[in-house]
C-alpha cells in the first residue's frame, strides 16, 4: 500500500470477522480517501460484501457474528459503545443490489430520511428532494411525477431514487453492494455516470462483480480472495500491471 | 460510461493531432532544409525529434489505459487501435525527417547535380501534400481519401525508380558528385519510405471505418 499524502477519511485495521467459529475475514487493512471511488472485487464468497457491511455496522443485525479490528471514520471509532448506529448509517449510507424504494411516492421516499431527522419545513424538504434527485441524475425523469409511487418506475430509475434518498441525508460515505447487477446496461451506465458526478462530494465504496465497472469508474481497487485482501492500489496499476499473480488470474477470468 | 470514456478518447485524439502537427512540421522543415541547404534549420529538426518520440510514448500510454480500463468495443475500439497504430507510423515518419535533416548537414559543400535536386524538390512537395491530406482525414476519421493516397504513393514509387537512374547517370557524368549523389539516394529512399508509412495511415483509416484490414499497396509495394 502506498502512503497517502492526505489522511484517509475511513481507516480500517486488522479486520477479522467470525460467523460463529468460522473466520470469514482474516485481517483486512484498507484505507479510503475522501472523494475517491474504491471498488472491492473478488469471487463470490471472498468476503467483500461482508467487509462492506462492517463499514456501517450492518453485520450487527446478523446474529452470531464477531468482529475485531479497528474502524475509524474521521478518526472516530465507529464501534465505540456510545456510537449511535442510526447516526452512523446517516454518515455511511448503503445502496443494495435490488432497488428498495419504500412503497410510497418518490417525494416521500427522498424526504424520508430528513423527516426522520425532524425536518418538517416544506421549503427545505422540497429543495433538498429536488437537489438530491438532480444529483442522482434522475430528476428529469421523475420531476413531473413526484407523487407517483416509487415502485412504478423502472429498476434503473428506482435505484437512482434510492441513491437520491441516501444523498438527501447528506452522508460522507456511500457504500454500494453490487448496485447495478439487477439492471440493464443502459441503466447501469447511468448509475456509473451518476457515481462519477457525485464523487466530488462523497467517498464511495462499491462492491462489484463487474470487472469492467470497477475499471471504468474507480480510482482504487481492492482485490479480495477467501477472506484475505490480496492486492489494493490504484485501479490503473491493478488492471494494467498487478503485483500478484492471483490478481492477474482473476482479472483475466481464470478463476472466480 | 459515456462521459469519462469520451473525455479520455478526446484527449487521445488531441495527442494524435498534436503529434500529427509536429511530424508534419518536421517533414516540412527537414525537406526544406535539404532543398535550401539550410544547415541551421536542419539542426532544429534534429533537435525536435525527441519531442515526437515522447509524444508517441504519451499517446501509447493513453491508448493502453483506455483499452485496459474502459474496455471499449466495436467502433470505439477500432478508433483507439487506429490511433495507436498510426502513431507508430507517424513516429517513423518523424525519424525519417531527422535522417533527412542529417543528410542536409552531410551533403553541405559538395558538388551537386542540379536536375536531381529539382526532382527531389518535386517528390518532397508530393509527399508533404499526401501527409497533409491523410492527417486532415484523421481529424474526421473519414477513409474516403484512402484509395487516392495509395494512388499517389504509386507515383512516388515511380519517381523513386526514375530518380535513381538519373542519380547513377549523374555520377557517371561527373564522379565528383558522388558524395552528394549518395545523399540523394538516401533521401529519395527516405521519401519513398515516408510514402509507404502514409499509405499505412490510410489503411488504418479504412480499418477504423469498416473493421477491414487491407493492404493498399499490395500490387507494387516491393521496391527492394
Amino acid at each position: 500500500m502506498t502512503k497517502q499524502s492526505t489522511s484517509p477519511l475511513l481507516r480500517t485495521r486488522d479486520v477479522h470477522l467470525y460467523y460463529g467459529e468460522k473466520e470469514a475475514l482474516h485481517g483486512i487493512n484498507l484505507d479510503f480517501n475522501q472523494h475517491e471511488i474504491t471498488a472491492l472485487i473478488g469471487p463470490s464468497g471472498c468476503g467483500k460484501s461482508t467487509y462492506l457491511r462492517c463499514l456501517n455496522r450492518m453485520n450487527d443485525l446478523a446474529g452470531n457474528v464477531t468482529i475485531t479490528g479497528s474502524f475509524e471514520l474521521d478518526g472516530q471509532d465507529i464501534y465505540r459503545p456510545q456510537q449511535d448506529v442510526v447516526e452512523l448509517r446517516k454518515l455511511v449510507g448503503m445502496v443494495f443490489q435490488q432497488p428498495n424504494p419504500f412503497p410510497f411516492s418518490v417525494f416521500d421516499n427522498v424526504a424520508y430520511g430528513m423527516r426522520v431527522q425532524g425536518i418538517t419545513d416544506k421549503k427545505v424538504l422540497t429543495e433538498r428532494v429536488e437537489s438530491s434527485l438532480r444529483q442522482a441524475a434522475v430528476w428529469d425523469e421523475v420531476k413531473d411525477q413526484l407523487n407517483k409511487n416509487a415502485l412504478a418506475f423502472s429498476g434503473g430509475q428506482q435505484q437512482r431514487i434510492c441513491i437520491a434518498r441516501l444523498l438527501a441525508v447528506q452522508p460522507e460515505v456511500i457504500l454500494l453492494d453490487e448496485p447495478t447487477s439487477a439492471l440493464d446496461p443502459i441503466s447501469s451506465a447511468k448509475i456509473e455516470e451518476t457515481l462519477q458526478d457525485i464523487k466530488t462530494d462523497y467517498t464511495i465504496i462499491i462492491v462489484t462483480h463487474s470487472m469492467q465497472q470497477a475499471s471504468r469508474i474507480s480510482d482504487k481497487t481492492a482485490f479480495m480472495l477467501n477472506g484475505d485482501l490480496i492486492e489494493y492500489g490504484k485501479t490503473k496499476k491493478l488492471f494494467l500491471n498487478p503485483e500478484k499473480e492471483a490478481t492477474s488470474d482473476y482479472l483475466n477470468g481464470k478463476f472466480g | 460510461m459515456a462521459t469519462i470514456f469520451e473525455n479520455r478518447l478526446e484527449k487521445l485524439r488531441q495527442s494524435f493531432t498534436e503529434m500529427g502537427v509536429d511530424v508534419s512540421e518536421q517533414i516540412y522543415q527537414s525537406t526544406k532544409s535539404y532543398i535550401d541547404h539550410d544547415v541551421k534549420l536542419a539542426q532544429t529538426v534534429i533537435d525536435g525529434d525527441s519531442d515526437v518520440n515522447s509524444n508517441e510514448t504519451k499517446l501509447e500510454k493513453q491508448a493502453m489505459n483506455l483499452i485496459a480500463l474502459q474496455q471499449p468495443v466495436a467502433s470505439d475500439f477500432r478508433i483507439i487501435i487506429s490511433y495507436l497504430k498510426a502513431a507508430s507510423d507517424l513516429e517513423r515518419i518523424g525519424d525519417n525527417a531527422g535522417t533527412i535533416a542529417r543528410e542536409t548537414l552531410r551533403a553541405k559543400g559538395n558538388p551537386r547535380i542540379a536536375d536531381v535536386e529539382t526532382v527531389i524538390a518535386k517528390i518532397t512537395k508530393h509527399v508533404r501534400k499526401m501527409l497533409e491530406q491523410i492527417l486532415d482525414a484523421y481529424t474526421t476519421l473519414d477513409a474516403t481519401i484512402a484509395p487516392e493516397i495509395a494512388q499517389e504513393d504509386r507515383k512516388i514509387d515511380h519517381y523513386y525508380q526514375t530518380t535513381r537512374t538519373a542519380i547513377t547517370e549523374g555520377i557517371l557524368a561527373n564522379p565528383e558528385t558522388a558524395v552528394a549523389a549518395s545523399s540523394y539516394l538516401m533521401v529519395i529512399r527516405l521519401l519513398e519510405r515516408i510514402g509507404d508509412h502514409i499509405v499505412n495511415l490510410a489503411e488504418y483509416l479504412i480499418y477504423c471505418e469498416t473493421g477491414k484490414i487491407v493492404e493498399l499497396d499490395a500490387d507494387d509495394g516491393h521496391l527492394d
